[in-house]
């Protein structure tokens, strides 16, 4: 009985890491070459800072994987980012004293909208959700500019930036707080019924709807969430590097390549929110590795461009093989 | 085991199927909307006193499209098989630099097969990355970009190389009115349209972008289809890229990027009607969705609107145009992951 349960919670283990396994690999592979060529990484506060530097990523990956898990992408996650610090700016520029809490909750309000928007123009026009979040990066970045007159000016006061660069208790990162609750967060909705019903989407749009499933709402909550972690990754931004044209972009790839490093199927259906944050951190520690190693920064790209290739190369033989041992030898999944 | 699948999916093999004119028809769609465009510009443009539809104005909107209609036109080749790329605009980059070193160097000729050599090289890799190691396309050749972009970023820091004249008058010359780049366009897509319309290897694209596994089963090499695909695209980006090498008369590490070719051209396919998750659209709608994008453009620069002003009325009309008459008949299941 004690084996049965044993072997029980092993499989259980396996199949909760499932398509992510690669990612805790990598992930630890990496986490040891920082170790090796750096020992000083593990001390708590240079740690915690890095954790802190991956807290935006990790944030946006955690959205990101909510849309693509249910079949869908969500390009517009830099431009939110950007727009997000310069209309805090700008807010701060016209309200020398709005309480920062506010401000935050009006940019989490404005990043869910802006989400809230893409998801309807994507489920009730039927437009690829690819052009529709393309089209909401344009019109984001061109709006803020255009705004701006093409360079954002004002500053951030320092209550506003603490959630970004200050630290609670005197030690700990707020940004880590930040980053571990909306984790945790992620987790209990994937938990929750709402979860299943947004994978179950991504899987089969027709067996969900067939089974009762609003797939529309399912897909509209998504990229709201998704638009919601955006502008807390603004926020968060914005406190550690300050006002800039530049704030968010190439985020939202950055944030895409995160989720497929975790495993997560681009199409819907597959994979967890846990290895999608993993992923995050894997391109973090990634980034933080090549710095350390002093790869001159042109050619830091080419390095990351080869790495992520190959990482998502060997998920994709490793779990291809295991379904094939699985299921009857027809020749993989189409999909 | 044929597929009975309905028409849409595979076309059909023999036989010419008569095309007739109906409205729901992408390709019908967009050009009524260049049209459309075009005749809005002109009123708008007209009642502020400029005047619109001048030749000088046509050809330099055609001008204007060649560069976005070479990339978009190689773009739907793979869009169709079911996959996309996302490194054209780092391959032009290199294409630029590589056509003007190599050509102040060496002859014309050299370059433009070094060039073509290197594209087809970059569309190769991208091909059997995404079949060999079964990398989802967009995460591929998102990883080939940044491959190029750090050789670009490690080996370039400004323009580079020099463009002699007698390679310039493909950017400048004229037969007529109409410039010499518009036939290179006009050539290439002729060429692509036939080779996706009209060819066995265009049938198994349309296959392969429509069902892969269907199409497998078929008996179709879906592998080799879309490696193909992806080096037919990369050869029109070299194309493009020696365009525009001609038209800056060196090459320019921003050549590509700075137009966001990658996104423009994935936009101008989409906007041509062709689905996003393959099998469906062509060439012909295509180049289209890049005259709309053209004409648009031309009017900004008439009415001299803000530039950023300009992106913002640029994502609405992609997402209302689409909205309008690119409609998938089902909701699009994000990408396969050939």
């Amino acid at each position: 009985m004690t084996t049965a349960t044993v072997t029980h919670h092993g499989k259980r283990v396996v199949r909760a890491l499932g398509t992510g396994a690669p990612v805790y690999v990598l992930l630890a592979v990496l986490l040891a070459a920082l170790a090796f060529t750096d020992p000083g990484f593990y001390e708590p506060d240079r740690f915690l800072s890095f954790v802190k530097r991956a807290a935006p990523l990790v944030i946006l990956a955690a959205g990101q994987y909510l849309v693509i898990v249910c079949g869908e992408f969500d390009l517009s996650v830099g431009a939110i980012v950007t727009a997000g610090v310069v209309v805090a700016a700008e807010l701060y520029g016209s309200f020398p004293g709005a309480p920062w809490l506010l401000v935050t909750a009006l940019l989490l309000v404005a990043g869910g909208v802006a989400g809230l928007v893409s998801g309807l123009i994507t489920t009730a026009l039927r437009v690829p959700s690819f052009i529709t979040t393309l089209g909401m990066m344009l019109i984001l970045e061109g709006a803020v500019f255009f705004w701006t007159g093409g360079s954002p000016q004002g500053a951030l006061p320092t209550a506003f930036r603490q959630l970004g660069r200050g630290a609670a208790f005197g030690w700990l990162p707020w940004a880590v707080i930040v980053c571990l609750v909306v984790g945790a967060a992620a987790v209990l909705l994937m938990r929750s019924d709402f979860g299943r019903t947004l994978v179950a989407t991504g899987d089969s749009e027709r067996a969900a709807a067939l089974a009762g499933v609003r797939v529309a709402r399912a897909r509209i909550i998504a990229f709201v969430l998704s638009g919601a972690a955006a502008a807390i990754a603004a926020v968060l931004v914005g406190g550690f590097s300050g006002v800039s044209a530049q704030a968010g972009r190439g985020y939202e790839f950055e944030a895409i390549t995160a989720v497929v490093l975790g495993g997560v199927v681009l199409g819907g259906g597959r994979g967890s929110v846990v290895a999608a944050m993993a992923g995050a951190f894997s391109l973090q520690a990634l980034f933080t590795l090549l710095n350390l190693q002093g790869v001159s920064g042109a050619l830091e790209s080419t390095v990351q461009g080869c790495i992520v290739i190959a990482a998502v190369g060997l998920g994709a033989a490793d779990w291809s093989r295991l379904r094939r041992r699985r299921t009857n030898p027809s020749g993989g999944q189409a999909s | 085991m044929t597929a009975t699948e309905p028409g849409r999916l595979v076309p059909p093999r023999a036989g010419v199927r008569l095309r007739r004119i109906r409205l729901g028809d992408p390709v019908v769609g967009v050009w009524l909307a260049a049209l459309t465009v075009t005749l809005l510009g002109w009123i708008v443009v007209a009642a502020r006193g400029g005047d619109f539809l001048t030749t000088t104005n046509a050809v330099a909107i055609l001008q204007n499209s060649v560069a976005l209609g070479l990339v978009a036109v190689g773009q739907s080749a793979v869009i169709l098989t079911g996959s996309l790329d996302l490194s054209v605009a780092y391959l032009i980059s290199l294409g630029t630099l590589v056509a003007a070193e190599t050509m102040a160097s060496g002859g014309v000729v050299t370059a433009v097969i070094a060039v073509l050599a290197l594209s087809a090289a970059v569309g190769l890799a991208n091909g059997l990355i995404v079949t060999g190691l079964k990398v989802n396309a967009f995460i591929a050749t998102l990883g080939t970009a940044f491959i190029l972009r750090g050789w670009i970023e490690d080996n370039y820091t400004g323009p580079a190389g020099k463009v002699p004249a007698s390679f310039q008058h493909l950017g400048y010359d004229r037969v007529g009115p109409v410039p010499v780049s518009v036939f290179l366009l006009a050539a290439v897509a002729a060429a692509v349209w036939f080779l996706t319309r009209r060819t066995r290897l265009g049938h198994h694209m349309y296959a392969t972008g429509g069902d892969e596994h269907a199409a497998r089963l078929s008996g179709v090499r879906t592998r080799r289809t879309v490696v193909i695909a992806h080096i037919i695209c990369s050869l029109c980006v070299g194309a493009a890229a020696l365009f525009l090498a001609a038209r800056l008369g060196a090459g320019a590490p921003w050549a590509g990027t700075e137009a966001r070719y990658d996104l423009e051209s994935i936009a101008a396919v989409v906007l041509g009607g062709t689905a996003l998750a393959g099998g469906r659209g062509g060439v012909a709608g295509t180049l289209g969705g890049v005259l709309v994008l053209a004409v648009l453009d031309s009017v900004f620069n008439q009415l001299a609107v803000d530039p950023f002003f300009k992106n913002v009325v640029r994502g609405v009309v992609i997402i209302a145009a689409v909205a309008v008459y690119a409609r998938p008949r089902r909701a699009a299941k994000g990408r396969p992951t050939a």
